[in-house]
C-alpha cells in the first residue's frame, strides 16, 4: 500500500501507539485525522506532526458513544477525503486496579464493550460502506494478547478484544470480494500508560516503545501482505 | 420491506416489486450509478425566530444558506414565520466554536444569503456536526438523527439533504447487483435542499450543484455503453452530475463541476437510461423531472396505481424505478 496521499484515520492517538502510528503514517505522506477524548492532548499531537511537515487533523470524539461515530466519520471525510485506511485503536481497560470477573460491575463490562467492541464495529460501518463501494481499504484492529490468554482480572478488556479479534475476521470475510482488507494485530507489551494503569509494577525498561511497534505496523501496511482476516503478532512478523 | 413500482416507458406497463428485487431487473452490462455524497447536518439555528438551512458550498468555503422564521421542523416550510431580513457584515452565532459573517444576498431573494464561516478546517467541522442538526421533514414524526439520513456507502459529506434513491438499497443488495453482472459504481454530487417554503423561491431550485465524477465511474459508463448496458441512476441528484457532464453524445469524462442542468418533459437524457427514485406527488416539482424519463400519461397511470396499492411516497418510502424494456425483457424471459 502506498501511504502517501492515503486517507488514514487513527482512534486513540493522543498518546502512546496511537499517536505514534499517527506520526508515522503521516510522515511516510499519509492525510492523517487523529481522533481521542482529550482535545489538550489530541492538539499537542497534531501540532507536533505539522512542525515536522505532516498533514494532520484533530477530531475530538469518544468512539464508545453512539453520537460521536457519524459525526466523526462525516467529518474525517471532509478533512482528507474518503477514508482509506481506518485504524482502531482506542482502547478501554475499565476501572483499575483490574478486578476479578467476579468483582466487575456489568455497567463496567459494558463500558469496555463499547469503546473496544461497538465503537469499531460502528465506526467500520459508517467508513467501510465506502470501502465496499469504491473496492479499496484497509482496516486494522489493535488487538492483545489478552484476546487469547485468560489473564486473571483481565476480564472484561479480555472478552472485548477476543470478540473484536472475531469481529475483525467477520469483516475479511464479509469484505473479500469487496477488495477491503481486515486484520487484527497484537502490539505486544509496550510501555503506554495503559499498560501503568493495567500493570503498575512492570519495569518499562523490559517493554517494547510505542515507536517500534508502530514501525512494524506502518511496514505491515506498506508491504501490503498481510493477509485479510489474520491476527499478527506484531513482535513476530518480520518484513519480506 | 421497501417495494419497488417498475415503470416501464417501452411496454407501457407496471409491475409490482420489492426493493431488494432490484438486481433481478438488471443484468450483464448494465452500471448502476449511486451518489456517494454523505449527508452533512445542514440546519442551523441562531434563535427561536431564525433557522439557516445550508443550500450549497462554494470553491472558496463560502456556503449559500436559506433563511427561515419561526417555527420547526414539525411544520411544511410553507406555514413558517417570515425570517428577518440579515444585514451584510451581520455576525451569526450557531453556539458555541460556530459562527459565521453574512457575506451577501441574492439580488432576487433576500433569503438566500451566502455565509463565510469564521472557523476552518477540523474546528469547522466538528462545531458544525455538534451544533447543526440534519434538515428534517414535516412528515416524519420524530426527529431525524445523523444516521437515518446517511446512504450506507456515504463517504464525503457533500449533500444537504440525504439523496434519498439509495436509501433503501442495502449491501446485500448492492453486492447480488454485481453478481448479477451489473457493474457498481459512483459519483459524487451535492444534492441540495428540495422545498424553501415560497413557490416562486422553490422554482429557482435545484440551484446549481457541484459534483465530481472519478475515473472509475467514467470507464464503467464508457464500457457499459460499449456493451450495450443501460446506466442506471440512483437518484435525480446522478442524473444531473452524469447529464451535467456529458457531451452531446452521451460520453461521459472523469472530472469535477458545477450543474445548473433542469430536467424536465423538454429534456432528452443523453447518458442515463434508467432512474430509480422515491415516488411523488403529480403535484410536486420532482414528479416534472421525471418526464425526462416517461410521458406524463404513464407516471400519472404509476401515481394512481401506487396511490391504490398502497405505496408510501416520500423520502423514506418506497421506491420507483423507471426503465425502458425493464418489463418487456422479463415477459421475454
Amino acid at each position: 500500500m502506498n501511504l502517501r496521499g492515503t486517507a488514514a484515520v487513527v482512534t486513540g492517538a493522543s498518546r502512546g501507539l496511537g499517536r505514534a502510528l499517527a506520526e508515522q503514517l503521516a510522515a511516510a505522506g499519509a492525510r492523517v485525522v487523529l481522533v481521542a477524548r482529550s482535545e489538550k492532548e489530541l492538539t499537542a499531537a497534531v501540532d507536533e506532526i505539522r512542525a515536522c511537515g505532516g498533514e494532520a487533523h484533530a477530531l475530538v470524539a469518544d468512539v464508545g458513544r453512539k453520537e460521536d461515530v457519524y459525526p466523526l466519520a462525516g467529518a474525517a471525510a471532509a478533512l482528507v477525503g474518503p477514508v482509506d485506511l481506518l485504524i482502531h485503536n482506542a482502547s478501554a481497560l475499565g476501572p483499575t486496579p483490574l478486578r476479578l470477573l467476579l468483582d466487575t460491575e456489568c455497567e463496567d463490562l459494558s463500558a469496555v464493550l463499547d469503546t473496544n467492541l461497538l465503537g469499531p464495529f460502528r465506526l467500520s460501518k459508517a467508513v467501510g460502506g465506502s470501502m465496499a463501494l469504491r473496492k479499496t481499504g484497509t482496516i486494522v484492529h489493535i488487538s492483545s494478547d489478552a484476546s487469547v490468554n485468560a489473564y486473571e482480572r483481565w476480564g472484561a478488556y479480555s472478552v472485548s478484544k477476543a470478540a473484536l479479534d472475531h469481529l475483525s475476521r467477520l469483516w475479511a470475510a464479509e469484505l473479500a470480494e469487496r477488495n477491503v482488507r481486515v486484520f487484527s494485530v497484537d502490539p505486544g507489551e509496550m510501555d503506554t500508560q495503559m499498560h501503568a494503569d493495567a500493570l503498575p509494577e512492570a519495569d518499562p525498561a523490559t517493554l517494547a516503545r510505542p515507536a517500534q511497534v508502530a514501525e512494524r505496523i506502518v511496514a505491515m501496511l506498506r508491504e501490503g501482505n498481510v493477509p485479510s482476516g489474520s491476527r499478527v503478532e506484531a513482535q513476530n512478523w518480520r518484513p519480506s | 420491506m421497501k417495494r419497488l413500482l417498475v415503470i416501464d416507458p417501452l411496454s407501457a406497463r407496471l409491475g409490482d416489486y420489492r426493493i431488494e428485487e432490484l438486481p433481478q431487473l438488471l443484468g450483464s452490462g448494465d452500471v448502476v450509478v449511486v451518489n456517494d455524497a454523505s449527508t452533512l447536518p445542514g440546519s442551523l439555528r441562531v434563535d427561536a425566530e431564525l433557522e439557516l438551512r445550508l443550500v450549497s458550498a462554494a470553491e472558496d468555503g463560502s456556503f449559500l444558506a436559506v433563511t427561515f422564521g419561526a417555527g420547526d421542523f414539525r411544520q411544511t416550510t410553507e406555514t413558517r414565520g417570515t425570517p428577518r431580513r440579515l444585514s451584510e457584515g451581520e455576525r451569526l452565532r450557531f453556539g458555541e466554536g460556530l459562527s459565521a459573517i453574512v457575506t451577501g444576498f441574492d439580488p432576487d431573494e433576500p433569503r438566500l444569503v451566502r455565509l463565510r464561516f469564521e472557523q476552518a478546517g477540523a474546528a469547522f467541522w466538528s462545531a458544525l456536526y455538534r451544533h447543526a442538526k440534519p434538515i428534517q421533514y414535516a412528515h416524519e414524526p420524530a426527529p431525524l438523527a445523523l444516521w437515518d439520513v446517511q446512504n450506507r456507502y456515504a463517504a464525503r459529506p457533500w449533500a444537504f439533504e440525504l439523496p434519498s434513491a439509495g436509501h433503501p438499497l442495502t449491501f446485500e443488495t448492492l453486492f447480488a447487483l454485481e453478481k448479477r453482472g451489473a457493474v457498481l459504481t459512483h459519483v459524487t454530487h451535492a444534492a441540495g435542499i428540495s422545498s424553501t417554503g415560497s413557490a416562486a423561491f422553490d422554482a429557482r431550485f435545484p440551484l446549481p450543484e457541484r459534483f465530481e465524477i472519478g475515473a472509475t465511474a467514467a470507464e464503467a459508463i464508457a464500457r457499459g455503453r460499449c456493451q450495450q448496458g443501460r446506466v442506471i441512476a440512483i437518484g435525480t441528484s446522478v442524473v444531473r452530475a452524469l447529464e451535467g457532464r456529458a457531451d452531446e453524445n452521451g460520453a461521459v469524462t472523469a472530472g469535477s463541476g458545477v450543474t445548473d442542468l433542469r430536467l424536465s418533459a423538454r429534456y432528452q437524457p443523453r447518458v442515463v437510461d434508467g432512474l430509480l427514485t422515491g415516488l411523488h406527488e403529480p403535484t410536486t416539482s420532482h414528479f416534472e423531472l421525471l418526464e425526462a424519463f416517461a410521458p406524463r400519461s404513464l407516471l400519472l397511470k404509476a401515481t394512481e396505481h401506487a396511490g391504490r396499492a398502497g405505496y408510501e411516497p416520500h423520502e423514506f418510502g418506497d421506491s420507483c424505478l423507471i426503465l425502458p424494456g425493464a418489463l418487456l425483457e422479463r415477459l421475454a424471459a
